[in-house]
């Protein structure tokens, strides 16, 4: 019997019942705010998109100046800042799905959360602040 | 991580193949999964050939046939072959459903027969549901109250509050969703699957129940009910044209409403 148990993964050499494993440590008592904040800002994201496409096609090909005084303005310069927040945003909540789908391991699922959480919170730092020093400039 | 690929002794190899009943003019090829835990074989793929005019109109006849005629070591579940127990659920032609409801003409070619997907197997078609099962008894299916039923009497409900458990209560809880579904295949262990959470709202939904709020607050999380990311395979394969789909987005509205 030893030897046939010290063929199983721990997990099967558990004798905790079914119902023991399903209910766990029970309920997080929180998803739905990560849930709609996804939505919400899939749907905030829409108009900015459009928004900047169009903007952005209209100054092809000019100049320098042009270019920084297009971002200056403050209608622009607004879009701009609430595109690359709720971006990034957006985008961290969804490489947080992503990583607790398919990162099953525990501690490397903590290590990618704390890397992406880092990166994204960088990332939209570094491009807003950008933005505000064109445009505060 | 996700595993996307069998281990070394799960491959499945090739198998037996069964002659072709002589003297027949109507037939059809089965390529029916067999694995037994008795030996130390990887599973394998055995072909049996039925004679379409000497057997039943579904999937669950030829199986019944084979078993009895040409090789009674095959094993799977079955007990009323008319879609109501959800024992014959398995994937036939690539869609999980039921045996006893799928027709057999109305798959092209072989009729290829697997159990359902990413369970663990007892033998040939017959799938280990204990997990599954806990996680159905975790969410406590039973209608739950404080009042005290009237005395004598039923505890009543209207006909519009009735009919919020249509599409519901016909579940017979064969699995066939929730073993359709690639978030239930990764993170099973902790996501309730389609089926489980069908049933979860069908309780919700009872007008009758007095522990919806409880019963809201066991699922809000983000592995039991938001790991289901509308795929939408529970609501494409469920042999009894039910939507699991809708259940799931019915009660993350629910969530929402009560914030």
């Amino acid at each position: 019997m030893a030897g046939q148990n010290a063929e199983l993964k721990p997990q099967q050499r558990s004798m905790q019942t079914s119902l023991g494993k399903v209910r766990g440590l029970g309920s997080a008592r929180k998803g739905v705010s990560h849930w709609w904040m996804q939505r919400l800002t899939a749907m905030g994201m829409i108009p900015l998109v459009i928004y900047m496409v169009i903007a952005l096609v209209t100054v092809i090909g000019d100049d320098y100046t042009t270019a920084v005084a297009w971002l200056q303005s403050p209608l622009n310069a607004t879009a701009m800042l609430l595109l690359l927040g709720t971006g990034f945003y957006h985008a961290s909540l969804g490489l947080q799905v992503i990583i607790e789908d398919y990162v099953s391991n525990e501690g490397r699922r903590l290590m990618a959360m704390v890397v992406v959480k880092l990166a994204m919170t960088g990332l939209a730092a570094l491009s807003m602040f950008s933005v505000l020093s064109i445009a505060l400039a | 991580m996700a595993e996307f690929s069998l281990p070394q002794n799960s491959k499945v190899q090739k198998g037996k193949i069964h002659p072709k009943p002589e003297g027949a003019v109507r037939t059809k090829t089965f390529n029916i999964y067999r694995w037994s835990p008795e030996d130390q074989e990887n599973p394998r793929m055995d072909s049996y050939t039925v004679n379409l005019d000497d057997c039943g109109p579904m999937v669950l006849d030829a199986l019944i046939k084979i078993k009895g005629e040409t090789d009674s070591s095959l094993t799977f579940r079955r007990s009323c072959r008319e879609g109501i127990c959800g024992s014959c659920s398995m994937n036939i032609d690539g869609t999980n459903t039921l045996a006893c409801l799928k027709s057999i003409d109305d798959v092209k070619g072989d009729v290829d027969i697997y159990p359902l997907p990413h369970m663990p197997v007892i033998k040939d078609l017959v799938p280990d549901l204990s997990h599954a099962y806990a996680q159905l008894a975790s969410i406590e299916p039973w209608i739950k109250t404080d009042t005290t039923a009237p005395e004598g009497e039923e505890r009543r409900q209207s006909v519009e509050d009735r009919e919020k458990m249509d599409g519901l209560w016909e579940c017979v809880l064969c699995f066939s969703c929730s073993t359709s579904c690639p978030s239930y295949w990764w993170n099973g262990d902790r996501y309730l699957g389609p089926a489980v959470l069908l049933q979860a709202y069908r309780w919700i939904a009872d007008s009758r129940d007095e522990y919806t709020g409880e019963r809201l607050d066991a699922l809000e999380d983000p592995f039991r009910l938001y790991r289901c990311h509308t795929i939408m395979n529970c609501t494409q394969t469920c042999p009894k044209g039910l939507n699991p789909g809708k259940a799931i987005a019915e009660i993350k509205k629910l969530q929402l409403e009560r914030q």
